[in-house]
Formats: C-alpha cells, structure tokens, sequence
C-alpha cells in the first residue's frame, strides 16, 4: 500500500506550517534520509527527511501553500511495485487545494487570530488611528528596535538572540540592524549574564535580557531580586538597575513540569520590580516600549502561546502604554473577570458563550501585575458586585489571591458573592496530553465560576 | 580532521609572572601608611560601637588585609569602578568615602550613605564610583563583570575592579563569568581576597585545587599569586593587571595571599584556627608595621611625624564616630522611599 507522507510537527507548539519547497517531484526515487520538502513554521524552516523508501508517486500539497496543518497528507510514495492507480485509496487530503494565486488556506484566519469580543476603545490610542495587523512576536521585536534606534545606551542580550535571530524568533533581524555590540548571544549561563545585565544596568546602561524562557531564570533569581530590586532602596537612592527582563512564561505545550510555570505571582511578590503581562500585540509594543524607558528593574512575561497571534497594532510613530494601568477588554455589568496574559483567552470565550446566556461580563486585562491597577478592578466591582479572576499559575498564592484579598478589603459592602480565582491546579505539569489539558484552567470552569457568582446554575 | 583546540597564547603565559614589589616613593610610603591606618583605626572603632550596641546585624571587620585595597587603589584612575561583597569597609575608605557616611551607615543613621537603610553590607556611592557592598557571596563576581562590560559597551578605557573571596570562588557564576570575561576581552581585574577561611572553612576544606590565581586556567585568563600584606607587592600586581586590561586583553586574575585577624564576623569567635596562628601573621606580616618599619629605616618621617599622623587619624575616626552616633534615626517616611524611580 502507498505510503502517506504527513506534515509533520516541528515544534512544541506548532499546529500548521508552510509548505515553503519541493526538494523532490513525482517520479522521484527516496531513500530514508533524504530530504524531501521545506516547511516553515513561526519560529524556523526545517528541511524534512524521507522515512521510508520509495518514489514520490503524488505531490498533494503544493509548494507555497500556508498554513497546513499537522498531519496532513502532503504526499504520497509508492513502494516497489505500486503505481499512481494504487493510491486511489488514499483518502483525500484535509487540507484545500491550492489556488494558482494565493496559496493561503483557509485555516491561517481560524488558530491564529485572536478570538473576536466587545473592544472597548483604549484611551491611550487617540480616536481615528490607522492599525496594522501584527503578531505579537512582530510587535515585541518592533518596540525594541524602535527603542535601540531612539537610544544607544539599550542593547539586548540572551541565549540565540543575534546570529540564530532568538529562540522563538523575537529578535529576527535585530543583529543585522544594530550589529554585534548590541545584539549579543550569551552562552548558556543565566546567573551569570543575569548578573552582568544588572551591572552594566548600575552604571546606566539600558539592558534588555532575554530569557529563552522564564523557567531558565530560575538560575538567575538572586540576580533580579537581590542584585536588580533592591539596590536602589539599599543605595539610599544613589543607583539602580533600568534593566528589563523578558521572555516566555508560563506553559507551552507538552513541555513538560520543568518548563511549564507561571512565574507572575512570584515576581508580583516583590518590592523594587515591576512586572508586566500583556495578552495582545497592541500592550506587547506598548508595555515594552515603557518598559525600555523605565528607570526601575522590568520583569516582562511573554507567553509562547500568544507570539504567533494576530492582533491590531495601532500605526503611531511611538506607541506606548502606560505600566500600572489596565485595559478594559469588554465591558459588562453583571460579572467582573479579571485575567492577564494567556489567562484572556479562557476569560473572552467564557464572556462570548456567557453573553448567549444571558450574563453580561465585563473583562479586564490588568497588564500590569505589579504595580496592579487595582482602581480599575474596584470600580467594576462596584458595577458588577461580582468578581472572578483567571490566571494559569498554581492556586496557593495567586495573583488571583491578592486581587481577592484586595477586593475584599476595599469594596466587601460591594460584592455579592464570594471571589472566584481560577488557576491551574495545584500540580507539576504533567506531560501526557489529557493530564496537561487537566491541570491547565478552560473555558467551562470560568463559565461555571461566573455562573456561580452570578447564583445561576 | 578536527581542529586542535586553542593553545593558551605565549602572551597570557607572559603574564603569569608575579612582579617584584613596586619601589614605592616617599609620598606613596607615608599615604599607604596613613591609608591602611584610617582603615584599621576605623574598624577598631566600628568593632567598639558594635559591642556597645550602636552597630547591629553583621559588621564584616576588615582589619589585617588593609595592603590589598590600599595597593590596589595606587593602581588605579579616575572613573575606575570598585565592587565587593560584605566585607566592604575598607574598600569604601579607599576608595575616597567619608568615613563619617561609612559610620553612620553602620549605626543606620539617615547621614549615612545609604540613609541608613542598606547597613554595614550594602552601601555605594556614585560620585566614588563605589558599586558596593553585596551580601550575597559571589553575586558581586557577576555584578562587576557588568561594570566591565560596560565599559567595554561605551569603549571608555576604564577597569573594574571586582573583589571576592576565597569562599565566593566557588561560586558557578564566578565561572559563568569568567567565561564570558574572556570571550568579550572584559577590562575586569578580579581581585580573589585569599583570607585562608571561608566563614569558619580553612581554604583547604573547601576548596579540591586551593590556587586561586589560577582558577582562570579554562578560559586562558592570566592570573598570579601576590603577598596580600605587603602593599607593594599588590602595588606592582595592580599595575601589571591594569595595564593588561587597559591594552585591551580581557580580564586577569589576582590571588591576594591575606589574612584577617578578628573573625568572620562580630559574633565569630574564631575557634577554627589557633590564637597561636593569628599572632604569627600579626607580629611577622602585619601590613602597617611592614610600612611603618621602612618609614622608620628609611627615614622617610620621624617618629613624632608618625605619631602626628596617628593621633590625626584617631581625630578623624573619633569625629565619625561621633557623627555617626549624633545623626538622626530615619524619618519613618523613608521607609517608603527609594524602591522605584519615578518613570
């Protein structure tokens, strides 16, 4: 029987690809080893190897075509004796044909634009503002080479920032723009070039570090809170650290315990930084933008989930978003949801399907963790009288905690029902593809937690 | 076939050599004699306050290895950056801070340099170029890899000068340092204070290979042995590490054989070592009396110019003192001051 040759996953994440080129054509013979095709994700593009032996007896995803998903059938080979006829079997391709034009299917617009919801207008963009449709890896990149053209003191280093264009591809094309002195590939020693980030930082210069992802700055921790937070309170005020530190929080996908945390609570736990967590493209420029310019220590946590996602990135010569305050997403009057990050995706789709039932929720994205703009989430609460939080970082301790607590203390003659934080639960990240979905929260658990808030079952 | 590694270049082996003490001149004689002096005269007085009470938490005495940062010091230019960890008073003092600031810091009173909210571990002064006092063992190893780097960044000639001690030395980011010293041609001097005992851990107890000035053996970074108590042995070491990372080669190490006579800290009874040993080193290598004994022989002063000296220097310790006891407590508002700038 002809043998399928499926688009392969390349990546932790990785969902679809590009078919970017046929290295074969039908007709060809194969061995295993051989490379057949291109295909290019987000992040790289990797040459793909022939399996098994054979010919190419049919090519059915052309080359060009966008946004193929894993484990298509991209082509077909024949093993000896087998001839075309013998793949009138194979059952047809999931994925659409090619147009001779724009080979973009049809699935590009469906995983990775950002579900649709109510956007309140962000005071911050004035009214009338041209947008441009950005993933939030472009709009990273994009605020830090705005910021190192306006300023020569900000330089960014990390592990395969410069001559591998990052990691996750945030700093493509930076090396070629600003050059080695200023786009710098450490090696793999997180204390160490932590350390150096905030040392170069005391005498004035503007460090970008890039963690590949927030998990490997566990080796660095005592750099960013004894060394980075407190020298400007132990110094009288003398120095400090203007440094930023970015890079992926929280879960992938699959990766496992080790490199899956959320690392928002921790940060928020201490004086001297501030940390930011932006959800869309719009506050990823914006937030890191101010971040370059602030004089204080950044802890700035990105998620991987969201750098391939599309979002409106207003067109200004100089986009920036305020640290400190939220953004109300969607305004409602019968539930308040507070989230960050990758925790809006659960908070709008829970809003979206709670709005057909009849529950009107106002979302708001804090941005911001610390310092927290707690007014905001006040005065919905004195809206709405009821409030539910969504993070993904474990439950004792949450972010979702102190928002409670907080809420609790300053607007309890408002609420009428107790607080709901929803969290990932209380567990190691497992690896195993069900356990993972498990200890992650969804949308059915902030619907079910608004609901109860709500007292409607 | 594969490529050989890189051999360690004849110019870094060059520079392994420990030189001959520097001839110091009359001038540096009498100032490294007055500078070592304010130093050990200071922690007397700091260990005094301590014991009345004036001085709380960990006041780290540096008396017995004032020649290190006083013969460093004459190496050394305008704009070149000093860091260490908590052992930091005698560097501050060499470095030009007030004494009076340093004191009153340790009795955590708001004239000291830090308003009284770092303490004897944690204090900096900008205009000194001072980048502190850290508290935590080795974090100053990366830190003031930093200042190199950015002086590397802004292409300005100057050398940080990054001390640490025989414990910090192993410490993983002093390697993770070292590394990216050398791979960046850093002008960082790390200066390794070789005082024979990690807290109460003799050297030999902690350490599996207890040469320190070659710990940089890996990543090919020139490193010698120096008398730590003889200033002019640390005098000719600074120059030739200066020079070495002004002409551009990276970093280079010294291991400053020292020692220090009162404990780890001032609730360290010292029990770890005999009193037997810490006389030895003070009657045969204390590094004022070495100075002081050429002074005499060499009739640079006269021994009632020494003792003028001296009893200046008491004056100068008896005002800090003073001023440190006088100045006022902390507002309470400063407990909320200082944790961010504004942006």
């Amino acid at each position: 029987m002809p043998i399928e040759i499926l688009m392969p996953a390349l990546s932790p994440t990785m969902e679809e690809g590009n078919l970017a080129k046929w290295i074969v054509k039908e007709g060809d013979s194969v061995t295993s080893g051989d490379v057949i095709c291109e295909i290019e994700t987000d992040k790289a593009t990797m040459e793909v190897e022939a399996v098994d032996e054979g010919v190419i007896g049919k090519i059915l995803i052309a080359e060009g075509m966008e946004g193929v998903k894993v484990n298509t059938v991209i082509a077909v080979l024949l093993e000896e004796g087998e001839t075309v006829d013998d793949i009138g079997t194979t059952p047809a391709a999931p994925a659409p044909a090619p147009s001779s034009e724009a080979p973009v299917a049809e699935i590009v617009t469906e995983t990775t634009s950002a579900p649709e919801a109510v956007i309140v207008s962000d005071p911050d963009i004035p009214e009338g503002t041209a947008m441009i449709e950005t993933t939030v890896r472009e709009a990273l990149r994009d605020a830090m080479a705005e910021e190192m053209r306006a300023d020569d003191n900000v330089f960014i280093m990390g592990e395969e920032v410069a001559e591998y264009q990052g990691a996750y591809k945030i700093t493509q094309g930076m090396l070629q723009e600003f050059g080695a002195r200023r786009v710098i590939d450490t090696p793999i020693t997180e204390h160490g070039f932590a350390g150096i980030g905030v040392g170069a930082a005391m005498t004035g210069l503007k460090p970008i570090v890039e963690f590949m992802t927030f998990n490997f700055a566990m080796q660095a921790i005592d750099h960013l809170i004894n060394s980075a937070a407190k020298t400007l309170y132990m110094s009288g005020g003398q120095m400090g650290a203007p440094i930023v530190f970015r890079g992926a929080n929280g879960a992938a996908a699959r990766v496992g315990a080790q490199h899956s945390q959320c690392f928002a609570a921790w940060y928020s736990h201490v004086p001297g930084l501030k940390v930011v967590m932006p959800y869309n493209a719009s506050d990823a420029k914006g937030l890191l933008k101010s971040a370059i310019r602030d004089p204080n220590p950044i802890i700035f946590l990105e998620n991987e989930m969201l750098y391939g996602q599309s979002f409106d990135v207003p067109d200004l010569e100089d986009h920036t978003i305020p640290i400190g305050i939220a953004r109300i997403h969607r305004s409602g009057k019968d539930a308040t949801i507070v989230s960050f990050s990758i925790g809006m995706t659960y908070a709008i789709e829970a809003a979206e399907a709670l709005a057909e039932q009849g529950i009107d929720c106002e979302i708001i994205d804090v941005r911001t963790i610390r310092p927290m703009d707690i007014d905001a989430i006040i005065t919905s609460v004195k809206k709405t009288g009821r409030l539910v939080t969504v993070e993904e970082g474990y439950p004792q301790s949450s972010v979702g905690d102190f928002i409670s607590n907080t809420v609790m203390r300053l607007a309890f003659d408002y609420l009428d029902a107790p607080v709901h934080t929803i969290t990932g639960k209380d567990v190691p990240m497992p690896y195993a593809a069900n356990l993972e979905k498990l200890a992650l929260p969804n949308v059915e658990e902030v619907i079910d937690a608004v609901k109860a808030v709500c007292y409607r079952s | 076939m594969a490529a050989r590694p890189k051999q360690v270049s004849s110019k870094t082996r060059a520079a392994q050599k420990t030189p001959k003490p520097s001839k110091l001149s009359k001038e540096e004689e009498l100032k490294a004699y007055c500078d070592m002096l304010l130093i050990r005269r200071f922690e007397e007085k700091a260990g005094q306050l301590y014991g009345m009470g004036f001085i709380g938490g960990f006041c780290h005495l540096y008396i017995g290895q004032e020649a290190v940062v006083t013969g460093m010091q004459m190496s050394i230019g305008e704009g070149d950056q000093v860091i260490t960890g908590y052992r930091d008073h005698g560097h501050m003092l060499a470095c030009g801070m007030e004494p009076g600031g340093v004191m009153a810091e340790l009795t955590g009173r708001s004239n000291g340099y830090s308003h009284g909210k770092g303490g004897s571990m944690h204090m900096f002064s900008k205009e000194k170029n001072f980048f502190g006092g850290h508290g935590i063992v080795g974090g100053q190893a990366s830190l003031g890899t930093g200042l190199a780097f950015a002086n590397n960044y802004r292409d300005n000639d100057r050398v940080s000068l990054t001390y640490f001690g025989d414990g910090a030395s192993n410490q993983g980011q002093v390697y993770e340092c070292f590394n990216m010293a050398k791979l960046w041609k850093l002008p960082v001097i790390y200066i390794i204070e070789n005082n024979r005992y990690a807290m109460g851990t003799a050297v030999a107890r902690a350490s599996a290979f207890t040469d320190f000035s070659q710990r940089g053996a890996s990543f090919a970074i020139p490193g010698i042995k120096v008398d730590g108590m003889d200033v002019r042995a640390v005098k000719a070491a600074g120059d030739q590490a200066v020079k070495w990372c002004r002409a551009g080669n990276g970093p280079y190490i010294l291991e400053m054989e020292t020692y220090r006579y009162r404990g780890h800290s001032m609730s360290d009874p010292a029990k770890y070592r005999s009193k037997d040993e810490v006389q030895k080193m003070r009657a045969e290598q204390d590094p004022i009396e070495q100075v002081k004994q050429r002074i005499i022989a060499e009739k640079l002063a006269s021994e009632d110019e020494l003792k003028a000296m001296d009893k200046k220097i008491r004056t100068i310790i008896g005002n800090a003192a003073e001023y440190a006891q006088a100045g006022p407590v902390p507002d309470a508002s400063e407990l909320y001051t200082d944790i961010l700038l504004d942006a």
